[in-house]
């Protein structure tokens, strides 16, 4: 066990973590539930965080690797992820929930990222962010709505 | 009020803003991590186990093999008793029957810990050869199962001698002497595959022991009640020591009515009295879950000139796996919920075989044999059509299931058991099409346009039906408990999937009371705590449920008025919105509850029904879509899905769309892409998210989903299901558009561009 320390949503965390930890285990070890585990592989989009502003999934990244960073959970953007949220709540397309927190997330680091907002360009962003309820139109009706764009 | 609005998912705010909600935050922090050691060979015995060195791990507390459990048979598969399904499973067994198939559960201090004494278990194993291909199971040498092991609780055709699970015959009329009756004749043989749920949450079980000794179990399921009652059985407790509870679930389709983790979590804590949990690898889910079953069908046709169908056949072989859980209803449902539309025939058959196989187990999975049921019927309908030269819309429109008619099918068939007879009340099965050939621009593309030398654009249609609980066996109840303040609990067993059902539940008690849904306060799926229901499954919740709760809400209103009227002394009260009135007296329903809180004769109003269907309405639908194929390469884009769903009143517009679209989608990643795979060994070749192929954003061009409203009169506020029925229709509309654009018929899912550029050059 090596100590780091780990700055979520703004707070230093002083913890031991294994050096073959991901973040995902180290996240929810210390309470962060809001970051769920899916895939295992990197390729749902579920744990997704950010981490220095870009959008990572938690679940393929060493814990050791974010010293000197900062990550962003869900919790750290409760205001956003409610506004985001309520799109989403408004489609019904929120279903079981388990894809949103992570769907959300990205939804933010698209909006820092991207400067044109079309359907082409938001279904290529959000491409890694499965879902298995909805079937996605529902997804992209409450994004569009929420950005505005028709 | 409250009906046929678009109220928002109650539970969708904490959801999406990711509070602790599913089994896997609930578990405490001290509890105990579960893992289960797994098979690596199709079918093997084990000779010998020796789990010696890893109890020596540190922070090893419990080891559990076939040799330290109970030696006992059971299915878990969660259904109603008596169940269906055959009883041939072990909590663990001395036998392996597919890889991923358990061999020893460690529980440990923490992951590390666990997974170093799985290691350390060393299995002396008896290698047999195993049975993967289904087609070659019936007479096999091999026998996945000892023939005098296993029992069932009712006949289901079952004979383990031949790796049959379960079997079914019925004919109405007689099918070969309509056929020689037949001016034309049709048959085909399809094929279904595998297809994984993929739920986004991995089957998840957590355990632990409450001050009064009891076993408490949070679990992922779909089915809290039959859990109990199956975990009880199976171990000789008494229910009254068990408790369920299922928090939100991250997705189900079908895969969590079943038991997974739940007798390990269980049999741990009763040993350990400590709290543990079991969480699966996306591997361990993907390997030794459960998928849909694979299905070999024969379908049989025939016609008279007049383009009226005279006689159906169709016979079925199934693939359960390793074991029979839903093997007899899933077949049965594969004819039960796809004949009818057809009910002009003056004869029709069905049957089937459901074998074992050293595979994956099947189970039920959302459309429940209906989808493959449906691939076949639906695509020699088009073959038939093209037969005696019609357009394939207006041969079924001649064909098809009307409005206040019936099948001879509904009696005969049921699930596992005779079928209940039945009136179709409602059916818009003729405006659905009407408005799917008008948006998907049948007239200007049917059957093809050439866009270029190498491009090709077509479309095609198929119809579904589906149905809405399982008669005089699925029980549904509710609660209704009013508070000061004038808001209600709604206790409720329903299974909430995140499909929205508590939301719709709330829906109807709110307007049968007249108040606003946000104070109806819904607690569900908790065995201690809430009555009993059977659970999420056949299409029954909004039915099944949904009429329990409008008899709860109805009753509930009577016993307040009868309480209203002591107080505004008066023989005579009216309740409207809200209010109780007299000729000159009136009370709100907040003062009211109040006053029986707090006035002088005090009383906590309670009501409760239950009720269980005496029919299962079918909801139907309709679905086109346009697709364009690359003539050199295969590649087929799906640019328009359009369906038109009737499913009697839709009590929550926005959440009934999105079932229809997230069951559409799911349905054309069975058609196009998705396949759990094996090898000849039986080992799955595609077991991660990267190589399953499930769609994504980017896959399926726009979805226009839109329902043709009908009013069902036994459903609440006139609704039938809309749960399953979506997913049913994409293989045959795919394989229809394919064959009106290329001439080819596709038979096997799923339809890949390869089997596409096949089929073009081998023409």
């Amino acid at each position: 066990m090596i100590p780091i320390v780990l700055n979520v949503n703004d707070v230093n965390y002083e913890i031991m973590v294994n050096p073959g930890e991901m973040l995902l285990d180290t996240l929810r070890k210390i309470g962060f539930t809001s970051v769920k585990k899916s895939c295992d592989t990197g390729a749902c989009g579920i744990c997704s965080v950010l981490v220095d502003g870009k959008v990572i999934p938690s679940c393929s990244y060493f814990t050791m690797k974010i010293q000197n960073k900062k990550v962003i959970t869900i919790d750290g953007v409760e205001e956003k992820a409610r506004e985001i949220g309520q799109f989403l709540l408004d489609e019904g397309v929120d279903q079981c929930g388990f894809c949103t927190p992570g769907l959300i997330m990205s939804i933010i680091a698209m909006e820092n990222e991207l400067n044109e907002f079309t359907e082409k360009n938001i279904k290529h962003y959000l491409v890694g962010n499965i879902c298995r309820c909805s079937g996605y139109e529902g997804q992209i009706r409450a994004i569009k709505n929420y950005l505005e764009v028709s | 009020m409250s009906v046929n609005m678009n109220i928002p998912k109650v539970d969708g705010i904490g959801l999406v803003t990711g509070k602790p909600a599913y089994t896997n935050d609930l578990a405490s922090k001290d509890s105990l991590i579960v893992k289960v050691l797994r098979s690596p060979y199709a079918y093997a015995k084990i000779r010998n186990i020796n789990t010696l060195a890893a109890s020596k791990v540190n922070g090893v507390e419990l080891i559990l093999t076939h040799k330290n459990v109970p030696d006992k048979v059971y299915t878990r598969a969660g259904q109603s008793a008596p169940e269906p399904s055959p009883y041939d499973k072990k909590i663990l067994d001395e036998y392996v029957r597919y890889i991923g198939d358990e061999v020893a559960v460690v529980a440990g201090i923490n992951e590390e810990a666990v997974d170093k004494a799985i290691n350390k278990i060393k299995v002396d194993y008896e290698v047999f050869e195993p049975v993967i291909d289904y087609e070659k199971a019936i007479g096999n040498n091999v026998k996945v199962h000892d023939p005098d092991c296993g029992t069932v609780r009712f006949d289901i055709g079952r004979d383990a001698s031949k790796n049959i699970a379960a079997s079914y015959h019925m004919e109405i009329g007689d099918v070969e002497e309509e056929f020689k009756k037949s001016d034309y004749y049709y048959e085909d043989v399809y094929y279904t595959q595998a297809q994984a749920h993929l739920a986004m949450e991995p089957h998840t079980a957590y355990a632990y022991l409450d001050l009064q000794d009891r076993l408490n179990i949070v679990t992922s399921t779909q089915t809290p009640f039959h859990v109990r009652r199956i975990i009880g059985q199976t171990l000789d407790m008494p229910l009254s020591k068990i408790r369920v509870f299922k928090p939100r679930i991250g997705g189900g389709y079908g895969g969590k009515q079943f038991i997974h983790g739940e007798f390990f979590v269980s049999l741990v804590t009763l040993r350990t009295k400590k709290p543990c949990k079991l969480v699966y690898s996306r591997k361990d889910v993907f390997s030794a879950s459960n998928t849909r079953h694979p299905m070999r069908i024969k379908l049989r046709i025939g016609a008279m000139k007049s383009g009226m169908i005279n006689s159906l056949e169709m016979k079925i072989l199934s693939n359960t796996g390793a074991y029979g859980e839903h093997s007899l209803t899933v077949l049965m449902v594969a004819g039960s919920k796809t004949l009818p539309l057809y009910n002009k025939v003056d004869a029709v058959k069905f049957s089937g075989d459901v074998v074992y196989t050293n595979t994956t187990p099947a189970g039920a999975y959302r459309g429940y044999g209906a989808i493959q049921g449906n691939f076949a019927l639906e695509s020699a309908i088009d073959e038939m059509a093209k037969l005696v030269n019609m357009d394939p819309i207006e041969f079924r429109r001649i064909n098809m299931m009307k409005e206040g008619e019936t099948s001879k099918i509904f009696e005969v068939m049921g699930e596992g058991t005779e079928g209940t007879a039945q009136i179709i009340k409602s059916c818009k099965l003729e405006e659905c099409i009407d408005e799917v050939k008008r948006k998907i621009n049948w007239n200007e593309l049917y059957p093809r346009k050439e866009i270029d030398e190498n491009t090709v654009r077509s479309v095609g249609l198929a119809i579904a039906m589906q149905g809405s609980g399982i008669p005089y066996v699925d029980m549904g109840s509710a609660i209704l408990k009013l508070n000061d303040d004038g808001f209600f609990n709604l206790l409720v067993g329903a299974t909430d999937l995140g499909t929205g059902s508590d939301t719709v539940l709330a829906q109807i008690a709110a307007e049968v009371l007249e108040i606003d849904t946000s104070k109806i306060i819904v607690y569900s799926s908790d065995t201690d705590l809430t009555p009993y229901d059977v659970g999420a499954y056949a299409s029954s919740t909004t039915y099944v449920s949904g009429n329990s709760v409008y008899l709860t809400a109805k009753k509930m209103v009577e016993i307040m008025k009868d309480r209203a009227k002591t107080i505004l002394e008066t023989e005579e009260v009216q309740y409207s919105k809200g209010v109780f009135k007299s000729k000159d007296k009136e009370i709100t329903l907040a003062d009211f509850s109040n006053e029986m809180y707090y006035g002088e004769d005090m009383k906590q109003l309670v009501a409760s029904e239950s009720y269980y269907g005496v029919k299962s309405p079918p909801p139907y639908m309709a679905c086109a879509c346009e697709v364009e194929i690359n003539k050199n390469t295969g590649k087929l884009k799906v640019l328009r899905c359009v369906a038109s769903v009737d499913c009697g009143v839709t009590l929550n517009p926005n959440l009934a769309r999105i079932q229809v679209e997230g069951a559409l989608v799911q349905g054309l990643g069975m058609t196009l892409f998705e396949h759990a795979d094996r090898s000849e060994k039986g080992t799955l070749y595609n077991n991660t998210f990267l190589t399953y192929g499930a769609p994504t954003k980017m896959e399926i061009g726009k979805l226009d989903v839109s329902f043709v409203e009908s009013y069902e009169p036994s459903g609440p506020f006139g609704s039938k299901s809309v749960g399953e029925i979506g997913i049913d229709t994409p293989p045959a509309v795919i394989s229809n558009a394919i064959k009106n654009a290329l001439g080819v018929r596709m038979k096997e899912l799923p339809i890949t561009p390869e089997k596409i550029w096949e089929a073009i050059n081998n023409k």
